[in-house]
């Protein structure tokens, strides 16, 4: 029994430092969301460890922790691939905002070569 | 600064550690092309790249950080789009293409009612080859474009390009910065827009500097990288050109 306790444990942690991330705000709620559902079905499955025996029975797996096993990797797949697809979206962003800048520094420097020019020249 | 007589042409040449080979580049450009506008979009160079560009009397664009050449060409066609030039042109800084080609461009552009022109090497002028399984992969992307476009292209991964107004205004917002996205995927974009897509035959010059990348490797990694984009980019909802103004 201690190592449901223990699972359950390590999922409380993992709530608290979530909650404290989102709170600081280091984290947006967007990422943290799926770590706080993933927390919870771990500590339920702590709590009932029957369910997980029951679901293995249900989708026909004969060990009930492979199942426990390959649902984590598929969480985690799900996890990485919202990763990358902020990753993309990051650069995209990034790259409109380095195109933006470099023509507004063109921009800059040109206003800045004809206040110069008026200077020399006497307003008509 | 605009000058509405005569229709205006930006030269767009990106550039990235170009040092060496951009200011004849400019040069040559400013003496075959008077009339022309001449812009570097510096892609985040750390040589002397932007300097050389200023003192051989181009404007420069200067990206804080290298984009590849799908971003500094999009940012180059939005400058063009602000600015309001009719057509523009895009060379390389390694002296590849020939300035004086630039002339051929556009008139193709006005006798065939183009939107997009390009400077095409195999086309019958000009002595470039290629060989072994670099020219099948072009050669099958030659065939899988000149079906879309619409049109005989025999040379999809050419730099040398024309644009009217209304491509620029498509490429203003849409230019893809993915790998091979400038030639390949930007075609396929136009030709998806409704843009007509021509080419012409330029004699192509051995680089000035710079390195050509061969090796029956890399030629494979191109070939599988070039379909798997070609394969994206076909599979892509078209868009519609923005409307002018918006």
């Amino acid at each position: 029994m201690s190592a449901y306790t223990f699972a359950i444990a390590l999922c409380v942690i993992v709530v608290g430092l979530l909650f404290h991330l989102l709170r600081t705000r280091r984290i947006r709620e967007k990422y943290a969301g799926i770590w706080i559902a993933l927390a919870a079905v771990v500590v339920i499955a702590g709590i009932f460890p029957e369910l997980a025996v029951w679901l293995s029975g249900v989708v026909g797996v004969q060990t009930p922790v492979n199942l426990v096993f390959a649902m984590a990797f598929v969480v985690l797949l799900a996890v990485c691939i919202q990763l990358s697809a902020e990753v993309s979206n990051l650069e995209e962003e990034t790259r409109t905002l380095a195109e933006e800048i470099a023509l507004l520094r063109l921009e800059v420097r040109d206003l800045d070569d004809r206040q110069r020019g008026s200077e020399g020249t006497p307003p008509a | 600064m605009p000058e509405p007589a005569q229709s205006r042409l930006l030269v767009i040449i990106p550039a990235w550690n170009e040092q060496e080979t951009l200011g004849a580049v400019i040069g040559e450009l400013r003496s075959a092309l008077p009339d022309a506008h001449v812009l570097v979009v510096n892609d985040g160079s750390t040589d002397r790249t932007s300097e050389v560009a200023n003192k051989a009397g181009s404007r420069v664009l200067d990206l804080p950080i290298n984009l590849g050449v799908g971003g500094a060409m999009r940012a180059g066609y939005t400058y063009a789009f602000r600015q309001g030039f009719d057509r523009t042109v895009q060379l390389d800084a390694d002296g590849q293409h020939d300035p004086a080609a630039v002339g051929d461009l556009l008139r193709a552009m006005d006798t065939e009612h183009a939107d997009i022109v390009i400077g095409a090497r195999f086309a019958g002028v000009g002595d470039y080859t290629v060989r072994g399984p670099r020219k099948w992969s072009m050669k099958l992307l030659s065939s899988v474009l000149s079906r879309v476009a619409g049109t005989r292209l025999t040379d999809t991964t050419s730099g040398f390009k024309a644009c009217n107004r209304a491509a620029i205004r498509l490429f203003a917002a849409n230019y893809p910065a993915e790998y091979l996205g400038d030639t390949i995927e930007s075609l396929v974009i136009a030709a998806r827009a409704g843009l007509r897509v021509r080419q012409v035959g330029v004699k192509m010059r051995p680089r000035a500097g710079g390195r050509p990348s061969h090796g029956p490797m890399k030629a494979a990694v191109f070939l599988v990288r070039a379909l798997l984009a070609l394969a994206i980019a076909l599979s892509r909802p078209s868009e519609p050109i923005a409307i002018e103004g918006a």
